[in-house]
């Protein structure tokens, strides 16, 4: 093991965790409005999709712009496609386990749908905003080698916990998930609240899965997010709903995923491949088996979780 | 005019009828509206969708063959979700079923009696049950959301399937790709009369759809089942343990998959290979809420689903629409069956803001 095998796993860390960080931060956020959104999955393909579209038909024209106007696009196609769900949800007050269940099915489709022309074809990589001098640097790249979108993750998860624990909105946001019909009877909007919740949620797994079709693999391929949507998911449980566990637990799968990829190169070879693929799951079961064991210690789960709301009733 | 939804005292049986076809004919509209917007010939696109595999004469042997496992698993997830129990890995259980009831016929070699096939069938079910006692025991020890242990083991389900056809279980005469050999005669089933197209597993579903009529309808386990999901406190109160019905509802959905697992693999691929998971375990939850959780509902949403995956082919090879739209169809029609679910449950007023009837509105309030 020497500082350059070190720096590079590292950097792989970095890169794999980054897209599962982004969607369970806007996972957070809406499931501490009270609503559980499995159509992740399906929200980041819509999202890699249109990331990668926008960036293949209009780079040339746009320049260095591109890569930003194709992720703001990707964001704002998956938020879009989110309030499809929260329509079905909040208005009509539908059963919120099938109905992102069909987000994601839709999502899988349409973005198979819309790729179906796209197959194979790449784009330039959405790469480090930082001089070549530092992000090319043997060591300093472990600090500035990596697409805009790592930051941001970074930063978002960090202003995301900052919003809901510090912030007035983010209270009333914590406090609608926590009682709804408290928050609606002191006059909060419940439902337009968890609109924008929603959204929020379908624009940050939108960026995560343009990270999947313009940073891990600038290229095309169809359902390439490959499930770490519902890694997500788990991700949010695992962190007992606080933003500062998020990050933890993220990075702790992220390790996870990329001994995945060393483990055919160093010496764990006498495990199936097979084995290292599956181990994000299993661990995320085991996982939330510990974490549903030990109770509640600590963990700030909505008390009004995936409980329809209809105000008129 | 404002619209108002009031809460209904009972669900509206009209309307649980109605709904679905409603979705389906919807779907249908919808779909040929945006065919033509992104520029095919829409109405035929739908035609050769939806009707084409009902008028064909030989498209229907397909249409049963893709039906029956949808069926089959969707009959065992009506039963959990009517407890609020959601079994959303159905297509992991289904694949390991299938390879228990495979790893029976390669333990057993020269598998020549009879008892291979009942052997082979009971494995599929137990495999399928072991599957989902995993999320079963976790959710009634830990207490852990069955939504998400039940999917990630789709995703282990997979991984198992892959090194299984391409380490151990790997046909040895196969050219070197992931799968394992063919069964023989004796670990295939047949059709069921020789000349006929009636695949087996259809006759599987028909005769599961009458006992899961009888289950639900005219059993206590059936009404328990019901009960601890409409109102959990008035089942505790009944004696009805939440608990044993986390478990039996997820023995039961567990078991359904694994048997449609190993129906599938023993009469339509003779053998395990890459292709083997093909999302019946999804689209089944689809065909679970468009048959609205009833027996004979989800027997004829499960034709209907069918209809769409057969459909899709002929529309891709005859209007060329590509392969992705039975997906968006299929998940169309759950968006709308969800979102009609209201009406069910809610009568529709529509409310005129005329002064008088504010003002009655405003009484009628206070």
């Amino acid at each position: 093991m020497n500082l350059a095998f070190i720096i590079d796993a590292l950097v792989t860390v970095v890169g794999v965790t980054t897209p599962i960080l982004l969607a369970a931060t806007g996972e957070l956020v809406v499931e501490k409005s009270g609503v559980i959104n499995l159509g992740v999955e399906g929200m980041m393909l819509i999202g890699a999709i249109t990331g990668f579209a926008i960036t293949f038909n209009y780079g040339p024209d746009l320049g260095d712009w591109a890569p930003w106007v194709g992720v703001v696009c990707a964001a704002l196609a998956a938020a879009i496609s989110s309030q499809l769900f929260g329509f079905l949800v909040l208005t009509l007050g539908s059963n919120q386990v099938a109905t992102g269940l069909a987000l994601t099915i839709f999502g899988i489709g349409l973005s198979s749908l819309i790729g179906a022309g796209y197959v194979g074809m790449t784009v330039p990589e959405f790469a480090t905003p930082f001089p070549d001098w530092l992000a090319g640097d043997p060591v300093w790249r472990v600090l500035f080698g990596y697409s805009p979108l790592v930051y941001f993750a970074l930063i978002a998860v960090l202003v995301v916990g900052w919003f809901l624990n510090r912030t007035r909105a983010g209270l009333v946001l914590r406090a609608v998930g926590e009682n709804d019909i408290s928050a609606h009877s002191i006059g909060y909007s419940v439902l337009a609240i968890r609109y924008a919740a929603i959204a929020f949620g379908g624009a940050m797994a939108g960026v995560a899965g343009a990270y999947f079709s313009m940073v891990i693999t600038p290229m095309w391929a169809e359902q390439m997010t490959a499930g770490r949507g519902w890694i997500a998911l788990a991700l949010v449980v695992f962190s007992g709903w606080r933003a500062g566990r998020l990050l933890v637990g993220a990075y702790f799968f992220g390790i996870l995923m990329t001994l995945e990829l060393y483990a055919k190169a160093s010496g764990f070879s006498f495990l199936p491949s097979q084995f290292w693929a599956a181990m994000p799951y299993i661990m995320a079961v085991v996982v939330l088996a510990v974490i549903s064991a030990r109770g509640v210690a600590g963990s700030e789960a909505p008390a009004c979780l995936g409980r329809p709301f209809m105000p008129s009733n | 005019m404002r619209i108002r939804f009031e809460k209904r005292l009972a669900p509206s049986r009209f309307m649980q009828v109605a709904t679905p076809i409603a979705s389906v004919l919807l779907t249908m509209l919808l779909g040929a509206a945006i065919f033509e917007l992104i520029g095919f010939d829409g109405p035929h696109a739908i035609y050769e969708t939806f009707i084409t595999p009902i008028v064909a004469p030989y498209k229907w042997q397909d249409v049963l063959t893709k039906a029956a496992p949808l069926i089959i698993i969707a009959l065992g997830l009506s039963l959990g979700n009517q407890a609020k129990i959601w079994n959303i890995g159905a297509e992991g259980q289904y694949i390991i079923g299938a390879l228990a009831g495979a790893g029976v016929a390669f333990a057993l070699p020269n598998a020549e009696g009879f008892w291979a096939i009942p052997l082979m069938i009971g494995a599929g079910i137990l495999g399928g049950m072991a599957w989902a006692a995993i999320p079963a025991f976790l959710k009634t020890r830990y207490s852990v959301s069955e939504v998400l242990s039940t999917l990630m083991l789709v995703y282990v389900a997979l991984q198992v399937l892959n090194y299984l056809i391409g380490g151990p279980w790997k046909d040895p005469n196969g050219h070197n790709f992931p799968q394992t050999p063919p069964f023989t005669p004796a670990e295939s089933l047949p059709n069921v009369l020789p000349g006929t197209v009636i695949p087996p597993g259809f006759v599987v579903a028909i005769v599961l759809t009458l006992v899961f009529w009888l289950l639900t309808t005219r059993s206590v386990y059936g009404f328990s089942v019901r009960t601890v999901g409409a109102a959990p406190n008035a089942a505790r109160y009944g004696g009805f343990d939440a608990s044993r019905t986390v478990w039996s509802t997820l023995m039961i959905s567990g078991g359904m998959a694994g048997l449609a697992g190993i129906l599938e693999a023993m009469s339509q691929l003779g053998q395990i290979n890459l292709g083997f998971p093909s999302g019946y375990g999804f689209t089944a939850i689809i065909v679970s809420f468009l048959g609205r959780l009833h027996p004979i509902g989800v027997f004829l949403a499960g034709l209907i689903l069918a209809v769409t995956y057969v459909g899709g082919q002929v529309a891709q090879t005859v209007v060329h629409v590509p392969n992705a739209t039975a997906g968006i169809f299929q998940a169309t029609m759950l968006f709308f069956i969800l979102a009609s679910d209201i009406l069910v449950r809610y009568r529709v007023r529509v409310i005129r803001d005329a002064p008088r009837a504010k003002a009655a509105a405003a009484g009628a309030s206070a």
